[in-house]
C-alpha cells in the first residue's frame, strides 16, 4: 500500500484519485466512515483488508487487535461497539460460519457494526484464492432465530469503498450488524478509485440517547423501531442481554415478550425497506428481458447486455446493491412486464430463489448458476437472455 | 442480610427503613435471583460488589460482562453496565469494550465451562497479551445450568449425568493454566474465604494486567447431590477442612482431586506491560511521529469521551 506522505495535513481521508484492489478500498472505506476499532482473523481472501487497517490505524488514532479466532473477532466488536467504538471485523466462508452466533447476539442486542465477507468458494475449506457468490442465504438466515439482516454486495473497487461508508451508516440507522458480501473478484480486482474530499463523505453518526439519564430504557424505541443507544462507562447501568428482552433490557422468558422483542427486531427493517433497499436499474422500460445481478456477477452481465443488444433484443438490468433485503416489490412490479428476469449468480441458486418468489410465476425466471471459482462465460448469460426474449 | 424494618414509637425518634449496604449494586427489581439455595455465587456476588466499593476505581467505570450458565447470570443483578453475552465469548466481547473504551475497569465474571471448555481459547490469549481486566472465574466443577453434566474442571472420579460411572478425565489445573498463558495476578479462594476473597478480588481490581480469580463453589443442587456430598453447608465444612492457605504456591502444585485438598491464596503476582502498554509502545517506536494513538471512544450525548 501506499502510505500517506508525511507533509499531508490528515491522514485520515485520502482524498484523490488511487489504484487500489477491492480490499484496500474497503479499508479506506471504513476507515472513512469513522470506524476506529478492528478486530480479525487472517483469512485468504479478505486478509489484505487487515493488514491494510493494521498498517493505516496507527496514523489515524484506531485500534487494530488480531483475535485468536473468528468467534473472538466477532464478539470483540461487539464490545467494541458499546465501548463506543465505530468497528469491523472481516472473513471468508469459514470464518464467516464462525462469526455465526455472534452476529445473533448483535441482532439481538442491537449493536451496530459491520461484517465484511469477502466470498470464496465453498462448501468448507472450498477454494481458498477462488471467488464464490455461496454465502448470499448464509448472510440472510445464518444466525440461529428469526431476524431480518441488511446486506450490500460491491460491483467494483470504488463500490468497496463508497458502499462500506453505506454499510456504516446502516448499521449506526439500523443499529444492527451489517453485512458487507464481497467476493474474492471483487476484493482482487485493481481499479482507480477516487476518494471525495472528508467534507462530501456522508457519514452517519451513532443515535446517540438525548434525554434525561433517570429515564432510559435502552430498548425504548419511537416510531421508527430503534431505539437511541448509550456507550459503557457513562453511568447509564445498562444491562444488555442475548436473552429475550423487556424494554429495560431485562430478560424476561416468556412468548408474550419474545413477541414484542422479535417482532421488533425484524419490523424496524421490514418498516423501513424502502429506505435501505438500493438498486441501480438501467434500460428497463420496455425491456423483453431484464438481468438481475449482483456483484462481481453484474460485470459479466453487463458484457451479456451488450452482446444481447447488438443482436437487437430488449434487455435492461436491475443491479441489487442491497441483497437484503431483497426488492421483492420491485421485482413484482418488473415480473408483470417483462418475458423473463435472468440471474447469473456464483452458486447453484441462492437469491434466484427470492427472484422466483418475487415473480410468482408472472413472467420465466432464468438461473445461470456457477459452481464458484471463476465468473461465469458472458456466452452463457446471452444465452439465458435469448431464450428470456423468445 | 439485615432486614431490620422498625416502626417508630408514637414520640420517639423516626428510624429509617434500614437497607442492605448492597442495594444500590443491585438490581432490586431482578431480586430474588435464580441460584439455588446454598448456592455459592451469591456469596461471590456480594465480595465483588464489596470490592467494586472498596477498589480505586470510579464506579461509573466498573463494567461487568457475563458468558453463560448459573455464574453467567451475574452480569443480570448488578447494577453497572453489564453484558451477558455468548456461551464461552465474554472475554473476546470484554477485550473489544476495554479497546474501544481504555478508561472501563472490565471484569469477566463466569463459570469454569464458559471460561475453561468452550472459552478456553479465549482465556490462553487473554492471559497471553495481559490484557488489562479482572477474571473471576466461578468452578463448581460442572454445568449445573444444564443440569450437572462433566465439564473440564470435573476432579477425576466425580459423577454426573455425562459420567455415570465417573469421570475419567484429568481436569484443568485452572491457576497453573492461565499463570502458564502470562496472566499477572492469580488467586484462588473458596466462597467460605469471605474476608480473604473480598481482600483478593480488590487487589485484582486494581491491578494492571490480567487478573484471574478462581473462587471454588458450591454447587448443591446437582454436583453435591449426586455425588452425596450432602448440603452447601456440608461443603462449607469441606472447605473449612481441606482448604489450605498456601501464599505464593507453585500453581503446578494446586491441582485439585475429587474430595481433596484445595490449596488456596494468591499465587501469582507480578508486573509486565499490558496489551495497550505494549501496543502503543511499539507503534509509538515503529511509526514515530504519524503515530496517532488511539482517539478513544466517540462522543455520546453528554459530551463524556
Amino acid at each position: 500500500m501506499s502510505r500517506p506522505k508525511p507533509s499531508q495535513p490528515d491522514a485520515t481521508v485520502l482524498t484523490g484519485a488511487h489504484y487500489l484492489d477491492g480490499d484496500e478500498a474497503c479499508a479506506e472505506g471504513a476507515i472513512a466512515a469513522g470506524c476506529r476499532f478492528f478486530a480479525g482473523y487472517p483469512i485468504t481472501p479478505s486478509t489484505e483488508i487487515a493488514e491494510r487497517i493494521a498498517s493505516r490505524f496507527p496514523l489515524v488514532g484506531g485500534t487494530f487487535i488480531q483475535m485468536e479466532d473468528e468467534l473472538a473477532s466477532m464478539a470483540a466488536i461487539l464490545g467494541g461497539a458499546w465501548g463506543g467504538a465505530k468497528a469491523m471485523t472481516v472473513t471468508s466462508g469459514p470464518g464467516f460460519s464462525l462469526m455465526m452466533e455472534n452476529i445473533g447476539l448483535g441482532i439481538m442486542t442491537e449493536t451496530p457494526c459491520v461484517v465484511v465477507n469477502v466470498q470464496r468458494g465453498g462448501p468448507s475449506t472450498g477454494l481458498p484464492t477462488l471467488t464464490g457468490q455461496q454465502d448470499m442465504m448464509q448472510a440472510r438466515w445464518g444466525s440461529h432465530g428469526d431476524y431480518e439482516v441488511i446486506a450490500l454486495s460491491p460491483s467494483s473497487p470504488q463500490e468497496c469503498f463508497d458502499l462500506t461508508i453505506t454499510a456504516f451508516g446502516l448499521s449506526e440507522r439500523y443499529r444492527l450488524p451489517v453485512l458487507f458480501m464481497m467476493d474474492e473478484c471483487v476484493g482482487h480486482m485493481t481499479e482507480k478509485v477516487v476518494i471525495p474530499p472528508a467534507e462530501d463523505i456522508p457519514v452517519i453518526e451513532r443515535r446517540w440517547y438525548r434525554g434525561p439519564k433517570e429515564s432510559y430504557l435502552p430498548y425504548q424505541a419511537g416510531p421508527d423501531k430503534v431505539p437511541d443507544m448509550v456507550r459503557a462507562g457513562d453511568d447509564y447501568r445498562i444491562h444488555i442481554t442475548g436473552l429475550t428482552h423487556d424494554e429495560r433490557g431485562y430478560p424476561v422468558i416468556n412468548a408474550a415478550c419474545q413477541s414484542v422483542c422479535v417482532s421488533r427486531l425484524v419490523d424496524k427493517i421490514r418498516d423501513n425497506a424502502g429506505d435501505i433497499v438500493i438498486t441501480d436499474e438501467e434500460a428497463v422500460d420496455g425491456a423483453d428481458v431484464v438481468v438481475v445481478s449482483y456483484g462481481i456477477s453484474y460485470r459479466v452481465a453487463t458484457r451479456a447486455i451488450a452482446l444481447a443488444r447488438a443482436e437487437g433484443i430488449k434487455v435492461g438490468s436491475v443491479r441489487l446493491v442491497t441483497v437484503w433485503p431483497f426488492p421483492e416489490a420491485r421485482i413484482a412490479e418488473l415480473s408483470r412486464k417483462v418475458k423473463a428476469l435472468v440471474m447469473p449468480e456464483i452458486n447453484l441458486g441462492q437469491m434466484y430463489r427470492e427472484l422466483q418468489r418475487a415473480a410468482a410465476g408472472n413472467c420465466r425466471t432464468l438461473l445461470i448458476p456457477h459452481c464458484g471459482g471463476w465468473v461465469h462465460d458472458p456466452n452463457d448469460v446471452l444465452a439465458a437472455i435469448r431464450e428470456g426474449a423468445k | 442480610m439485615s432486614e431490620l424494618l422498625t416502626t417508630p414509637a408514637p414520640g420517639g425518634p423516626v428510624v429509617e427503613e434500614e437497607r442492605h449496604p448492597h442495594e444500590p449494586f443491585l438490581r432490586m427489581d431482578r431480586i430474588p435471583h435464580i441460584w439455588c439455595s446454598t448456592c455459592g455465587l451469591g456469596t461471590v456476588l456480594n465480595c465483588y460488589i464489596t470490592a467494586i466499593q472498596r477498589s480505586s476505581v470510579p464506579r461509573a467505570d466498573h463494567t461487568i460482562v457475563s458468558g453463560i450458565g448459573c455464574t453467567g447470570r451475574a452480569a443480570g443483578y448488578v447494577k453497572i453496565d453489564s453484558f451477558h453475552t455468548t456461551h464461552g465469548r465474554a472475554l473476546p466481547f470484554a477485550t473489544g469494550l476495554k479497546l474501544a473504551n481504555p478508561r472501563l475497569k472490565v471484569t469477566v465474571f463466569s463459570g469454569d465451562g464458559d471460561l475453561v471448555a468452550i472459552g478456553g481459547n479465549h482465556l490462553i490469549h487473554a492471559a497471553r497479551r495481559n490484557m488489562d481486566m479482572t477474571v473471576i472465574c466461578v468452578n463448581n466443577f460442572n454445568y449445573a445450568m444444564t443440569g450437572g453434566q462433566f465439564g473440564p474442571t470435573t476432579p477425576e472420579g466425580a459423577k454426573l449425568t455425562t459420567a455415570p460411572y465417573g469421570s475419567y478425565e484429568h481436569p484443568f489445573n485452572i491457576p497453573f493454566l492461565v499463570d502458564s498463558c502470562g496472566a499477572t495476578y492469580v488467586a484462588r479462594w473458596t466462597s467460605l474465604h469471605v474476608r480473604e476473597m473480598i481482600e483478593t478480588l480488590v487487589e485484582a481490581l486494581n491491578h494492571r494486567g490480567f487478573s484471574f480469580v478462581e473462587v471454588i463453589s458450591p454447587c448443591p443442587t446437582v454436583y453435591a447431590r449426586r455425588n452425596r456430598l450432602g448440603t452447601g453447608l456440608d461443603l462449607l465444612k469441606y472447605y473449612h477442612d481441606s482448604a489450605e492457605v498456601r501464599h505464593g504456591a507453585d500453581t503446578r502444585d494446586v491441582d485439585i482431586s475429587f474430595k481433596g485438598r484445595i490449596i488456596v491464596g494468591r499465587f501469582v503476582q507480578r508486573c509486565k506491560p499490558t496489551y495497550l502498554d505494549t501496543m502503543d509502545a511499539a507503534l509509538g517506536r515503529s511509526v514515530g511521529k504519524e503515530f496517532v494513538c488511539y482517539e478513544g471512544p466517540m462522543q455520546a450525548s453528554d459530551g463524556r469521551s
